[in-house]
C-alpha cells in the first residue's frame, strides 16, 4: 500500500479489560494501515476484538479497558495520546461511525433532520437553517424518499433498513475522512442488506472517504472492500486484497470460514463447521489461539505463536504452514476450488496485460 | 422422506389468517390466507423479510397466539380450535419450539438443568429424581454439552451453547414436529454450520419434522426439502428447495435469490440484484396459489399461471 498516501496508521494495538476473573486481552497486536479512499474489511466472530478495535480509534472505549500498548496514527497524530476533549473535535467531524443497531443507535425523542443537523452544528459553526438544509442533501443522498417531510419525523416512523441510511447520512454529514461501519447490514434483511451495501458502494464511488468496515460475513465484504484481515483471538491472521483473501487463503480459520458457507452448490450432506468455540481471552493457550480447531495444525502452534508471513508484497498470513520446511497439507475442497479461479483470473489478467 | 407410498401429512394448514388488534385503526393482517402442509420427517422452509408473517405463522401453529380463521390440522386434529387446557398440554408434548435469540429465550435466573426438565415435569415424563437427572444428562450430551454444564447458568454460556440449551429443551419432551423460528440467525457464521448440523444430525436420530423459518434463502435451500416463500403475509412461491432456489419464478423469490451476498467480487461487478415491485391491487381476477409444475406453486391470477408454466420451463433449459 506504498502508493497510497495512508490515512490511518495502527501499530502493534493491544488493549486489555480488567474484569473481576482478570485480565482480558481482546486486541493482542493489531497493526494496519487504511489507505485514502481504501476499503478495509475487518473479519472476526464475535469477541475477536474487531469492535474494540473499532471503538479504540473513535476513543469510545468502556472505563475498564486499557490500550497498553500501541499507536493509532490518524494523519500523524497519534489518537491514543489525545484527551477525551481533543477526541470530541475529532470524532464525527473527522471519523464517525455507523453503528449495527439501527434500532437503538437513534434519539427516539428528536427528529431525524435535527439528528442529523445535530452533528454539523456541534463541529462548524452554521445557522440552524444551513445546517437543517445540508441534513435534507444528505437525507437525499442515502435515499430516503420524501425526505423533505420526512426530515419531521421520528425514529419509529421509520423502517429498520431506512434508519440505517439516517445513521449513515449522520456519519457522512461532516464529509469525515474515515467512517468506521460496525457490523452496518447484520440487523437487516437480505435484501435490506443488499440496499445498504449499494448505497455504501455508491458513497465510496462518489466521496474519497476511507471506510473500515467491521462483519462477521466473507460473503458481505466481497464486493464493497479492497482489502481484508482477518481477525481471530484478538489478532489479525490473515491480510490481503480481497481476491487474495478470498481465492488464495492461507490461514486455515479463513479455510473454515470460506467452507462454512452455506451458498456453495455442493454435494455433502452436511455443511462443513470449524469445530469448538473461540477461544476464552482470559486465558489464552501459549501457542496459536486458533490451535485447537486446527485441524491442520503442527506441534509448534502448541508452543509458539506464528508470525505474519508474507505471501506477496499485500498479502500476510500468520500460519507455521507457510513456514520454511512446512509440510504441503491439502485445503478444503473449497479453497482448493477458489485458488484454481484465482490462478485462471490471474493468468487471465496476465494475458489481457502482456496482449 | 423415505417411506413406503403417499408420505404422510403431520402438519396441514389452511386459510390461516392472523391479525392483530382487529378493528382497530392500527389493524394488520400479520398472516393472510396461507395454506400449506408438512409431511412427516421433512424439513419445511419458510422464507421471507421480517414483517413478513413468518414468524406469525410459526407461532399460531404452536398456538402461542390464537388464529383469527382457518385450520391448522396436526396429525389430522384441528388444533386451532383446542379449549381445554389438557388437550392443549397434549398437543404442546409433540409440537416444541426453538427460538430466535439464544440471550432473551433462556430465564436468566434458572440454571440449564431447571431449564431443560421444566417440561419433563409438565408432562410428568420422569418418575424420580434420579430418572429427571439421567435425561437430562442424555439431553445434554445429545446436543453436545457437558454434564457439568447442568449447573450452571445461562449467562455462562456463548451464543452457541445457549442455543444448543434451547434445543435440548424442545428435545426434552420427545416432541415429533419442531418450529424452529430464526435458530441460527443471532449466531456467528463459524456456529451457525455447527447449530445447523445438529438440527440435521438429531432429525435423523430422532425422526424429527421441521418447520425452518429464516430470511437466509441459502442455508434454508441447504437444509430443506421443501420452501415456502412468504411476502406480505401471503405465500407467494411453494415447491421443492431445489427447484425454488435454481428456478424460482415469482419476482419476489427472485429478487430474494438475487439478494444473496457472494464472497466474490467479480460476482458483484456482473452481478444485478432485482428489486421486487409489488403488483397494485386490482379487483377483477382472484389471486391464489395455484399449480404450475410438480408440487411447485405460484400466488398468481388464473390467466398468469401459463405465464409462470413458460417462465419455468425457460429457466429450467
Amino acid at each position: 500500500m506504498a502508493d497510497i498516501e495512508s490515512v490511518l496508521t495502527i501499530e502493534n494495538l493491544n488493549i486489555s479489560f480488567s474484569v473481576f476473573a482478570g485480565e482480558v486481552k481482546a486486541v493482542r497486536g493489531v497493526s494496519f494501515q487504511l489507505g485514502k479512499g481504501e476499503t478495509l474489511a475487518i473479519v472476526g466472530e464475535s469477541g475477536s476484538g474487531k469492535s474494540v478495535t473499532a471503538r479504540s480509534i473513535m476513543g469510545l472505549l468502556p472505563n475498564n479497558a486499557k490500550i497498553t500498548n500501541g499507536s493509532i496514527l490518524f494523519k500523524g497524530e497519534d489518537l491514543v495520546q489525545k484527551s477525551e476533549k481533543e477526541m470530541q473535535k475529532i470524532r464525527g467531524e473527522k471519523i464517525s461511525m455507523i453503528f449495527q443497531d439501527p434500532m437503538t443507535s437513534l434519539d427516539p425523542t428528536m427528529t431525524i433532520g435535527n439528528q442529523v443537523a445535530e452533528s454539523l452544528r456541534l463541529h462548524k459553526k452554521i445557522s440552524r437553517r444551513e445546517a437543517l438544509t445540508k441534513a435534507l442533501e444528505l437525507l437525499e443522498l442515502v435515499g430516503i424518499p420524501e425526505a423533505e417531510k420526512r426530515m419531521k419525523y421520528f425514529p419509529h416512523q421509520f423502517s429498520g433498513g431506512q434508519r440505517q441510511r439516517v445513521v449513515i447520512a449522520i456519519a457522512l454529514i461532516c464529509s469525515p475522512e474515515i467512517v468506521i461501519a460496525d457490523e452496518p447490514t447484520t440487523a437487516l434483511d437480505v435484501t435490506v442488506q443488499a440496499q445498504i451495501l449499494e448505497l455504501l458502494k455508491g458513497i465510496q464511488n462518489k466521496l474519497a472517504t476511507s471506510f473500515l468496515f467491521i462483519t462477521h460475513n466473507l460473503g458481505v465484504v466481497a464486493n464493497i472492500a479492497d482489502r481484508i484481515a482477518v481477525i481471530y483471538a484478538g489478532r489479525i491472521v490473515e491480510i490481503g486484497t480481497v481476491e487474495e483473501v478470498l481465492f488464495n487463503p492461507q490461514h486455515p480459520y479463513t479455510w473454515g470460514l470460506l467452507s462454512s458457507m452455506p451458498i456453495q452448490n455442493t454435494n455433502e450432506k452436511r455443511i462443513f463447521a470449524i469445530p469448538g468455540t473461540p477461544p476464552d481471552t482470559l486465558s489464552l493457550p501459549p501457542g496459536d489461539a486458533f490451535y485447537p480447531r486446527n485441524k491442520y495444525a503442527m506441534k509448534i502452534d502448541a508452543r509458539q505463536m506464528p508470525p505474519l508471513f508474507r505471501v506477496s508484497p499485500t498479502h500476510m498470513a500468520a500460519t507455521w504452514l507457510l513456514a520454511p520446511g512446512a509440510p504441503e497439507v491439502t485445503p478444503p475442497a473449497e479453497v482448493i476450488r477458489r485458488r484454481e479461479l484465482f490462478k485462471e483470473r490471474a493468468a487471465q489478467a496476465h494475458a489481457s496485460n502482456t496482449s | 422422506m423415505a417411506g413406503t407410498g403417499a408420505p404422510k401429512k403431520i402438519l396441514e394448514v389452511s386459510h390461516l389468517k392472523k391479525t392483530f388488534n382487529a378493528g382497530k385503526s392500527n389493524e394488520v393482517t400479520a398472516v393472510d390466507d396461507i395454506s400449506f402442509c408438512i409431511y412427516e420427517g421433512e424439513t419445511f422452509g419458510l422464507v421471507g423479510e421480517s414483517g413478513c408473517g413468518k414468524s406469525t405463522t410459526g407461532k399460531t401453529i404452536i398456538r402461542l397466539y390464537d388464529p383469527t380463521s382457518g385450520s391448522i390440522l396436526f396429525e389430522g386434529e384441528d388444533v386451532s380450535k383446542i379449549r381445554q387446557r389438557d388437550t392443549l398440554l397434549h398437543f404442546r408434548r409433540q409440537v416444541q419450539m426453538i427460538f430466535q435469540d439464544p440471550y432473551a429465550s433462556l430465564d436468566p435466573r434458572m440454571k440449564v438443568k431447571d431449564i431443560i426438565s421444566e417440561g419433563i415435569k409438565v408432562h410428568s415424563l420422569a418418575k424420580t429424581k434420579d430418572e429427571l437427572e439421567g435425561q437430562v444428562e442424555e439431553l445434554l450430551a445429545l446436543v453436545g454439552l457437558n454434564a457439568s454444564h447442568a449447573n450452571r447458568y445461562p449467562h455462562e454460556f456463548s451464543g452457541g451453547q445457549r442455543q444448543r440449551i434451547g434445543i435440548a429443551r424442545a428435545l426434552a419432551i420427545q416432541p415429533k414436529f419442531i418450529i424452529c423460528d430464526e435458530p441460527i440467525s443471532a449466531l456467528d457464521v463459524s456456529i451457525q454450520a455447527q447449530v445447523v448440523n445438529l438440527l440435521q444430525e438429531l432429525q435423523e436420530k430422532r425422526h424429527l419434522t421441521y418447520l425452518f423459518i429464516a430470511h437466509d434463502l441459502a442455508l434454508v435451500k441447504r437444509i430443506s426439502n421443501r420452501i415456502g416463500v412468504m411476502y406480505r403475509g401471503k405465500l407467494v412461491e411453494l415447491g421443492p428447495s431445489e427447484e425454488i432456489y435454481s428456478y424460482g419464478v415469482h419476482p419476489y423469490t427472485e429478487s430474494l435469490l438475487s439478494a444473496i451476498p457472494v464472497a466474490d467480487p467479480d460476482y458483484g461487478k456482473t452481478h444485478r440484484r432485482i428489486v421486487y415491485h409489488p403488483e397494485p391491487d386490482v379487483k377483477g381476477e382472484q389471486m391464489a396459489l395455484r399449480q404450475i409444475a410438480q408440487d411447485h406453486y405460484v400466488y398468481c391470477k388464473q390467466s398468469d399461471r401459463g405465464f409462470y408454466q413458460e417462465k419455468l420451463e425457460q429457466k429450467k433449459l
